[in-house]
């Protein structure tokens, strides 16, 4: 019974236990916190031979094809082939490449991905460690990640590489704008910015009380990641692999790990700051029960990263410039002023309240007040769509037919000019 | 020594050195990237600080915008792969005296300092209080508005150069 009421309490008293018999007090809590750390470590780093294999055979599907399904029952064990084939690959570090970065930006991938898993609650009483900044703690060790992938980038001594880096730095660092703005709106709704106090506050999804914020959260961290629709760093078609063209073996295979695990986790932080996290009938009583919710949750919005992966093209780097900064940043801003006021607004009035019915009328309030937010800006685009369509007409009807083309360049920025311009002195 | 004291004194050196590898490394990256194990191991100091809303700043900010600008401005502007130069110009003796000199003045006014003793446990709620003391009148409002307006100030200049000239 005191297992399933507080499992990772129970199992560290009987580790502590078996310990001090033969060990110092200090040491066995630094030898708990150890193990604590190396469970969660190879809980993630195991996942993505899971995940892999899900992925290819959801992506197999929707293609309609099979997907690998040879190696072990439903080819579940096609990964870890894979892995032992990287493995004993020839490990190739080409002429020229800095060395110790070359060999250090993989390994910094990874530990950016794993350390955000830390901060991350399975259940109201299993997580890493309930750090009161956790969500900028997510945001902090995210950055690491882009700067791995600079490093390896530009550590290849190869042009396509270095481009890679290029439009890491141009979209990873835009991107990180709008998906900040939006982790701040659950960190106002829950008052904490701990992920489990967040989780806590959810007696109402966020996701209904700020479907805005989620929708940018997402798509802001799908675009971290760097998957389709937003996978230009790799874009095979223009830079042949972008950043780790010059990777092989494992080093490559570490980067690889590193994406999914990373997609994985934009699944789990989604679940966590906009999903309820583990909250769930009985999760409070029986936390096993609480990771169960959990992981359905998680794996719900990484099977929509995939979906995402499978149905849409990639997108060109100017509208993925102009996405980011002209409509979701904007709109970020705007749902945080929005969710700001009317939370803060209405407090007095939901004091009234019952308080069962409370937190479903704050949540029916700000689900309106995001509607309208999604009303102004659809008119916002449609008006801007509209001039832009009528100022293209006006210019094909002027006979030249280059109006159309001076519009397009107004509106981009300067990123693909920037693109063309290094791809002829990188030689 | 406990080991709190072997963690700080691991951090501290690894600070020292780092800052020592920034103004010495030949290669302009790799002088970049001591400085972000600088900036990480004052991150480190921080947490043992328990200041972990600082040390969450400091990697969002120094590592993650203002590291990364720096990689992304050498990556731009020299030769990306050959680019190793000479570390120091003819003003390096002024920089040296002027460095020795800081840390003289710090070194004898650190001395004088008499560092009161912390007994009780830092609340729990100490980040509420922080972000509670930025908008409060009494404490520290209006700094943190002159910061956001100097803030937005630079953010509106900067599109002002950058833009296009109409």
């Amino acid at each position: 019974m005191d297992f399933l009421k507080d499992p990772v309490a129970f199992i560290a008293k009987v580790l502590s236990d078996l310990l001090a018999a033969f060990l110092p007090a200090p040491v066995v809590s630094v030898l708990l916190l150890i193990v604590g750390v190396v469970v969660v470590a190879s809980f993630s780093l195991v996942l993505p031979l899971f995940l892999i294999w899900f992925e290819r055979r959801v992506v197999g599907y929707m293609q309609d094809r099979l997907g690998p399904n040879r190696v072990g029952p439903e080819g579940l064990l096609q990964t870890i082939a894979d892995a032992i084939k990287l493995m004993i690959k020839e490990d190739i570090t080409p002429y020229g490449a800095d060395k110790v970065v070359y060999n250090i930006s993989p390994v910094l991938a990874v530990i950016a991905v794993i350390s955000m898993w830390a901060v991350v609650p399975f259940a109201h009483n299993i997580i890493g460690t309930d750090l009161n900044v956790g969500a900028l703690y997510i945001v902090s060790v995210g950055s690491l990640g882009t700067l791995a992938i600079m490093l390896g980038g530009w550590a290849s001594n190869n042009k396509y590489a270095l481009l890679g880096a290029f439009r890491t730095v141009a979209q990873l660092v835009s991107y990180e704008v709008p998906m900040i703005l939006s982790l701040l709106v659950p960190v106002l709704l829950a008052r904490s910015m701990g992920l489990n106090d967040i989780v806590k506050a959810q007696d109402v999804w966020f996701i209904f009380l700020a479907p805005v914020a989620a929708f940018i959260f997402f798509t802001t961290s799908v675009a971290e990641v760097g998957r389709t629709p937003f996978d230009l760093l790799e874009a095979e078609s223009e830079i042949v692999a972008g950043f780790h063209i010059e990777y092989s073996g494992m080093k490559f295979g570490m980067f690889f790990v590193a994406e999914f695990l990373h997609a994985f986790t934009v699944g789990a932080l989604t679940a966590v700051l906009f999903l309820g996290g583990w909250r769930g009938p009985g999760a409070e009583t029986y936390p096993l029960l609480g990771v169960v919710y959990f992981m359905i949750k998680a794996f719900g919005g990484y099977f929509f990263v995939i979906l995402m992966r499978a149905a849409l093209p990639r997108i060109r780097i100017d509208h993925m410039l102009d996405l980011n900064w002209k409509f979701l940043t904007p709109l970020a801003l705007g749902a945080i002023v929005v969710i700001a006021l009317a939370d803060k607004a209405m407090e007095p009035w939901l004091q009234t309240l019952q308080p069962g019915i409370a937190p479903w009328a704050r949540g029916g309030v700000l689900l309106l007040a995001n509607l309208l937010l999604v009303l102004v800006t659809y008119l916002l685009l449609s008006n801007s769509a509209r001039r832009m369509r009528r100022a293209a007409e006006r210019g094909a009807s002027g006979g030249d037919g280059a109006g159309h083309h001076d519009e397009h360049h107004e509106e981009a920025p300067a990123a693909p000019a920037h693109g063309e311009a290094h791809t002829a002195p990188a030689h | 020594m406990t080991a709190l004291q072997i963690i700080f004194l691991i951090a501290a050196a690894a600070t020292l050195i780092s800052g020592l590898m920034v103004v010495t490394a030949r290669n302009l990256v790799h002088a970049a990237l001591w400085l972000i194990a600088a900036l990480f191991s004052v991150a480190i100091l921080f947490v043992l600080l328990e200041a972990g809303f600082l040390a969450a700043v400091q990697v969002v900010l120094y590592i993650g915008a203002i590291a990364i600008l720096i990689i992304f401005a050498i990556m731009l502007t020299r030769r990306v792969m050959q680019d190793t130069g000479p570390q120091t110009n003819q003003q390096w003796w002024v920089g040296a005296i002027i460095a020795v000199a800081l840390f003289a003045a710090l070194f004898v006014v650190l001395q004088q300092v008499v560092y009161p003793e912390v007994t009780t446990a830092i609340p729990p709620d100490s980040l509420k209080a922080l972000g509670n003391s930025f908008v409060d009148p009494n404490q520290y409002m209006l700094p943190f508005e002159l910061a956001s307006v100097l803030l937005l100030a630079a953010m509106i200049g900067a599109i002002a150069v950058a833009g296009d000239k109409k």
